[in-house]
């Protein structure tokens, strides 16, 4: 094993554990657990056997299994950007309302 | 009876003076300190103003959104939006009341481009302001002569059917787009605008792009 993958393991084995740490806190549902945990095993099993991305890469028609999970990764990473933007956006309009609220009702 | 919403965040040194002329123009004002750092509350209620208090700094359309509801609390039946820095001229006020009473309209907008007064910088008259305008109308469906001007007096119908949910800046293109969507008649009136800072540049505008499609994926 090469020492990038020993090393790419170990992150996700410390992803893992954060993960179960949250969903034992009940700081994220169990669903989120869930996905979180089919996630950080599908990409421990892609850094053992990446020779195994190439029928990813087939089904997708893209030249080589390492492209297709780059391209994979990418879309994942924007995608998770554009739900972190909306969710601060959320976050920001929830204390706007909070911020008016208290400043009108000391007019009462 | 007519209130002045005037939204301020750090204007300790203007604000004293916008609240005592609009006063003599016969206006009662509501001040919304949005947050300030230094003696802008102190300095407008010192001039006379009803002042409200944001803890933290939320943006001029929070700001305003504050302010239509006290005035709607209030019971105001005309409310203007008046800027604190005194860019605005309150004497501008009362001909776009009028105008708003006579044609039993819902919303007067200021607009810089009806008469000559203002003297805008080249690359604003030119440029930023006939792409905002454009922009505006691509967004909103509403065609104006003027783009993001913050001059503006709202009948009490009007200040019940719109809810900015914009904080920042993109509240003027919000209101646009309410008055669109709940058929609120509306018109334009030539305001002066004086500049001591340059305010909204291209990087604003596109600020306020970013802000508009984000609110978008919200509702």
């Amino acid at each position: 094993m090469l020492t990038i993958q020993l090393l790419l393991l170990l992150i996700f084995a410390a992803a893992l554990i954060k993960v179960f740490g949250q969903a034992k806190r009940q700081e994220i549902s169990a669903g989120t657990a869930m996905l979180w945990t089919v996630f950080w095993l599908l990409a421990g099993y892609i850094v053992v056997r990446p020779n195994d991305t190439f029928y990813l890469a087939k089904a997708l028609g893209v030249g080589r299994g390492a492209d297709a999970v780059v391209y994979l990764a990418l879309a994942l990473i924007f995608f998770m950007l554009f739900r972190l933007t909306i969710k601060v956006e959320k976050i920001n309009r929830d204390i706007t309302k909070v911020v008016r609220k208290e400043s009108l009702d000391e007019k009462k | 009876m007519i209130l002045a919403v005037v939204p301020a965040y750090n204007e300790e040194k203007k604000i004293g003076r916008v609240v005592r002329d609009l006063f003599q123009h016969g206006f009662k004002v509501i001040v919304i300190d949005d947050g300030s750092v230094d003696c802008t509350s102190k300095e407008a209620a010192a001039s006379g103003a009803v002042v409200l208090k944001h803890k933290i700094n939320r943006g001029q359309g929070a700001a305003l959104q504050t302010g239509n509801d006290y005035a709607l609390a209030q019971g105001a039946e005309t409310v203007v939006h008046f800027d604190a820095d005194g860019q605005f001229n309150p004497a501008d006020i009362a001909p776009a009341v009028k105008l708003l009473q006579d044609q039993q309209l819902d919303v007067v907008l200021g607009s810089r481009f009806l008469d000559r007064r203002s003297q805008l910088p080249w690359l604003k008259r030119y440029v930023i302001l006939p792409v905002g305008r454009l922009v505006n109308f691509l967004l909103t469906g509403v065609w104006l002569t003027d783009a993001h001007n913050g001059f503006r007096i709202l009948s009490r119908q009007a200040l019940e059917k719109i809810k900015i949910t914009q904080d920042g800046m993109a509240h003027n293109t919000e209101i646009l787009a309410q008055l669109k969507k709940q058929n609120l008649k509306f018109a334009e009136t030539p305001v002066e605008v004086k500049y001591f800072e340059y305010g909204q540049g291209i990087r604003g505008g596109f600020k306020i792009l970013v802000e508009w499609v984000v609110g978008l994926l919200i509702k």
